[in-house]
C-alpha cells in the first residue's frame, strides 16, 4: 500500500477510469461530462482516454439520460450516468423511481440493470435552494434501489468500483463540498462492500450516525469532546439502502445513547429510519431518546451567512451530543 | 443476403476546439430583407420556411432593409440602445464585483442584449416575460432599478429576496418578469399555463418564454410546445440559441439537423428562425408573434440565433472546450455595434453621442454599485436575519416551523 494522495474528485475518477480499463462494457454519459470533464471535474480527462462513444456528451435531458442508462443497462452493458445536481433527480424520477427501481421485479427477475446513476449533493457553495439540496431519503425509500455516499477519498474509490461491478441501479452521491478533499488512496484497485457501515471512530459513551460531508463535521465535533472526556463513536453508514442496521445496533448496544445527523432536513430524513429502527432493535439499551441533528424544515437559501445557519456543523452536532447526554439519567 | 455491418452511433462533435480556428461555417445566414413577413393570421402550414431561413433587417451598412424592417422611431431605437448598453456596462460590473469576492457567482449576457432588450420594449406592459438567467436585459429596459439588481447580486440587507435566490435569479412581477429557474425549461410549460389563464380570464396580456437551444432537449419544451398547439394558447415561445449550453456545443442539442425553430413544424406551431444580434429584427419578429397571439392566432416559437460571447458562469471555463476569442468571428456581429451603425446611418445619432452616452451610462452603474455596495456585499456579511429561513416556506407559518425558529434564536 502507497502513501499516494488523492482528492475526492479524484478517487471517483479514478475508479471510473480503472473500471473503464477494465471492461469494455462500462461507459458513462452525462451532461457536459466530455471535453469539459463534468462541470464538478469528477469526470476530467475520461473522454481523451475512451473516446467519444465511451464518455458521451448528452443533450439536457435528465430523464433520458437515465432511460438510456436503462436501456443500455438491461442489455448487459454497464453503464454511469451522470445527473450533474441532485436537484436533477427530480426530473428523472419517473425513470429512476417507475423504471430502473422496478425493472427487474417487474419482468419476473429476468431483467438485470447493471447501472450506476452519479449525482452532487448537498449544500455549502451558495447555489440556493435548486442545486442544494440533499433528497437521499427520496431515493432509499424506493425499494431496488441502492444508495451510496461516501465520507472521504478512500471510500469514494472503494465504494464507486462496487457501484459500478453491482447488478442493482445504484446511485452514487457526491458531497460538492468534499471534493476536493485529499486523502491516501491506494493506486491499486480495490472495492468497499456495500451495505457495510463503518466504524470511524471508536468510543465508549455515545453513537454518532452519519455519512457523507457530516461524517467528518462529526468526527471534528468527536475530537472537541474528547477534550471534554466524552467519547463519541463515529459510525459512518457509507451506504444507505440497504442500511447497516447490525452495525448499528452493535454500536447503541455498547453506547447506549444515540445522535444521527444528516444535512437533508430533519422531517422525514433518514435519521427518522434510522431512529424508528434503534427502538425497535434496541430500545432496551437506550438511555435516552435518539437525537437528530439535521437541516431546518426549509428551502436551502443562497446566503452563505444564511446557509451557514441552515447546514448542521461540528459545533450544532456537538451541541446535540451534550443535550443526549444530559438527558440521559445515567449520563456517561 | 449480405451480411449486415457492425452498428454504430454517432456523437456530435463542434468544428472547431481549443486551439483551432473558429469555423461557423454551419451557421445559415439569409441576406438582410430576403425573407417575406407574412400576414399574422397565416395559417402555420404556410409558414415552413420561416423556420429554415433568417428573419434578418440590418445590413452591412447599417441600412433595415425588407418587409421585416419594422417601424420604428429612433428615439425608440436610442432607448433599445441604451438598455443594451447599461446591460452590458452592470454585467462587467457585476463581473468584476464576483472576482472581488463581492458576490460568489455571475451570469453575463454579452452579445445576447438584444433579444431581452428587444422583447421588453416592444411586448405589453401586462405581458409577462418567463426569463431564463442571461435576460437580465429586460429588467434594464423596464427601468427596474439597476441597485436593486446589485442588491440581490450582493446578497445583502437590502436584497428583497431575503437571501434565499441566487445573484443572478431575479424576479420582478411589477415589470412583468417572473421568477428565474435554475432548473432549465421547467417556466416554458408555465409560460404557456400563465397565457392559457389571461385567455381564461378574457384578459389582453400575452405570455412570453425563453429556453436555451440546450434546454430544448428538455421535456418541458416538448410539453409546452404540446399544450400551446393544442389550445392555441396566445405565448410566445422563444428559443435563445446561443450555440453553447456550458460546454455542449448546439449539435448535441440536435442543431445539427433541422433549425430550433423547426421543431415547432412538428406541433403545427409556426416557428421563425431569426437573427438575435439584429435589434430591428427582434422587435419585427416580436411584434409580429405578439400580434399573432393577441388576435388568437395562437402561440409562436422563435429561434434567436446569437452567441454566447461570455462564459456559461463565473464557474465555467470555456478554454475548455472552444476556441478563445470565438466570438471574434461570430458571422453576426455585435447588437450593439450593429445598432449604433443603423442609428448612425440614419442619421440619428453621431459617434460623440455614442461616446457620451457610453461615459454616462458608466458613471450611473458606478453610482449604482457603490450605492447598492453601502448595503453591503458577501464580504461584509450583511444580510437578513437567519431566523428569515423559515418566512414564506408556507402562506402562514405552521407551528412546527416556529417552533423551529424559536430554536435557532437559542
Amino acid at each position: 500500500m502507497t502513501d499516494r494522495k488523492l482528492s475526492y474528485a479524484g478517487a471517483f475518477n479514478e475508479a471510473v477510469r480503472q473500471a473503464m480499463e477494465a471492461d469494455g462494457n462500462v461507459f458513462a454519459a452525462g451532461e457536459d461530462i466530455g471535453a469539459f470533464g463534468g462541470v464538478f471535474g469528477t469526470y476530467a480527462g475520461l473522454q481523451a482516454t475512451f473516446g467519444v462513444d465511451r464518455v458521451v456528451d448528452t443533450p439536457i435531458s435528465e430523464q433520458a439520460i437515465v432511460g438510456l442508462g436503462i436501456g443500455a443497462a438491461v442489455t448487459g452493458l454497464r453503464p454511469i450516468v451522470d445527473l450533474m445536481f441532485m436537484d436533477f433527480v427530480c426530473v428523472a424520477m419517473d425513470q429512476i423511481v417507475n423504471q430502473a427501481a422496478k425493472l427487474k421485479y417487474m419482468f419476473g427477475g429476468s431483467a438485470t440493470l447493471p447501472l450506476t446513476i452519479t449525482t452532487a449533493a448537498g449544500a455549502g457553495l451558495s447555489a440556493a435552494a435548486q442545486h442544494s439540496q440533499s433528497l437521499e431519503a427520496l431515493l432509499c425509500h424506493i425499494p431496488g434501489l441502492k444508495v451510496v455516499y461516501p465520507s472521504n477519498p478512500y471510500d469514494m474509490k472503494g465504494l464507486m468500483t462496487a457501484c459500478i461491478r453491482e447488478d442493482n441501479p445504484t446511485v452514487m452521491i457526491k458531497h460538492k463540498r468534499l471534493l476536493g478533499m485529499n486523502g491516501i488512496v491506494p493506486e491499486e484497485n480495490y472495492e468497499i462492500a456495500l451495505g457495510a457501515a463503518h466504524i470511524a471512530r471508536s468510543g465508549k459513551d455515545v453513537t454518532v450516525i452519519a455519512y457523507g460531508r457530516m461524517l467528518n463535521e462529526s468526527l471534528t465535533a468527536a475530537k472537541t469532546l474528547a477534550a471534554d472526556g466524552i467519547e463519541c463513536e463515529v459510525v459512518d453508514l457509507r451506504t444507505l439502502q440497504p442500511l447497516d442496521t447490525a452495525s448499528i445496533v452493535a454500536s447503541v448496544k455498547r453506547t447506549n445513547h444515540v445522535v444521527v445527523v444528516h444535512e437533508a432536513v430533519r422531517f422525514g430524513g433518514l435519521g427518522a429510519e434510522i431512529a424508528a429502527q434503534i427502538q425497535e432493535e434496541a430500545f432496551d439499551y437506550l438511555d435516552a431518546p435518539v437525537m437528530r441533528v439535521a437541516a431546518p424544515f426549509s428551502p436551502v437559501p443562497f446566503s452563505p451567512a444564511l446557509e451557514q445557519h441552515y447546514v448542521p456543523d461540528a459545533l450544532s452536532i456537538a451541541t446535540g451530543i451534550r443535550a443526549v447526554l444530559e438527558r440521559s439519567p445515567v449520563g456517561r | 443476403m449480405a451480411e449486415a455491418p457492425p452498428l454504430r452511433f454517432r456523437v456530435p462533435e463542434p468544428l472547431a476546439r481549443p486551439g483551432e480556428q473558429p469555423d461557423f461555417s454551419y451557421v445559415q445566414i439569409s441576406d438582410p430583407g430576403a425573407v417575406q413577413r407574412p400576414d399574422v393570421a397565416a395559417a402555420s402550414a404556410e409558414l415552413r420556411d420561416l423556420s429554415y431561413s433568417l428573419i434578418c433587417v440590418l445590413g452591412d451598412d447599417g441600412v433595415a432593409v425588407g418587409q421585416w424592417a419594422p417601424e420604428i422611431r429612433a428615439e425608440a431605437l436610442i432607448v433599445g440602445l441604451r438598455a443594451m448598453m447599461t446591460t452590458r456596462a452592470y454585467d462587467a460590473r457585476m463581473l468584476r464585483a464576483q472576482r472581488q469576492g463581492k458576490t460568489s457567482f455571475y451570469i453575463a449576457s454579452t452579445g445576447e442584449e438584444a433579444i431581452a432588450v428587444g422583447q421588453a420594449l416592444e411586448l405589453g406592459q401586462r405581458d409577462m416575460f418567463f426569463p431564463t438567467y442571461r435576460q437580465q436585459g429586460w429588467l434594464v429596459a423596464r427601468g427596474w432599478p439597476l441597485v436593486q439588481m446589485m442588491c440581490q447580486v450582493f446578497s445583502n440587507e437590502q436584497d428583497r429576496l431575503r437571501g434565499r435566490q441566487m445573484p443572478i435569479m431575479y424576479s420582478a412581477k411589477d415589470v412583468g418578469f417572473f421568477s428565474i429557474s435554475g432548473n432549465l425549461g421547467t417556466q416554458y410549460i408555465q409560460a404557456v399555463g400563465w397565457a392559457m389563464a389571461s385567455a381564461i380570464k378574457g384578459d389582453t396580456a400575452i405570455a412570453s418564454g425563453v429556453v436555451g437551444e440546450g434546454a430544448t432537449a428538455e421535456a418541458d419544451f416538448h410539453h409546452a410546445l404540446t399544450f400551446a398547439s393544442t389550445y392555441d394558447a396566445p405565448v410566445i415561445l422563444n428559443v435563445v440559441n446561443n450555440q453553447w449550453a456550458i460546454s455542449s456545443f448546439q449539435g448535441i442539442a440536435g442543431g445539427e439537423g433541422p433549425s430550433f425553430a423547426a421543431r415547432a413544424i412538428g406541433y403545427g406551431i409556426p416557428g421563425l428562425r431569426v437573427d438575435g444580434n439584429d435589434y430591428l429584427a427582434v422587435v419585427a419578429a416580436t411584434r409580429w408573434a405578439a400580434e399573432r397571439a393577441r388576435s388568437n392566432h395562437g402561440p409562436t416559437v422563435i429561434e434567436w440565433v446569437t452567441y454566447r460571447a461570455a462564459a456559461h458562469s463565473t464557474s465555467d471555463d470555456p478554454s475548455k472546450y472552444r476556441p478563445k476569442d470565438e466570438w471574434k468571428s461570430w458571422p453576426l456581429g455585435d447588437p450593439i455595434d450593429r445598432l449604433q451603425r443603423h442609428l448612425i446611418a440614419s442619421g440619428a445619432w453621431s459617434h460623440e453621442q455614442h461616446a457620451d452616452l457610453h461615459a454616462d451610462i458608466e458613471r450611473l452603474v458606478l453610482e449604482a454599485a457603490k450605492e447598492a455596495e453601502s448595503y453591503g456585499t458577501l464580504l461584509d456579511g450583511r444580510v437578513a436575519s437567519s431566523k428569515s429561513i423559515f418566512d414564506d416556506v408556507f402562506e402562514v407559518m405552521p407551528p412546527h416551523l416556529r417552533r423551529q425558529q424559536r430554536e435557532l434564536e437559542g
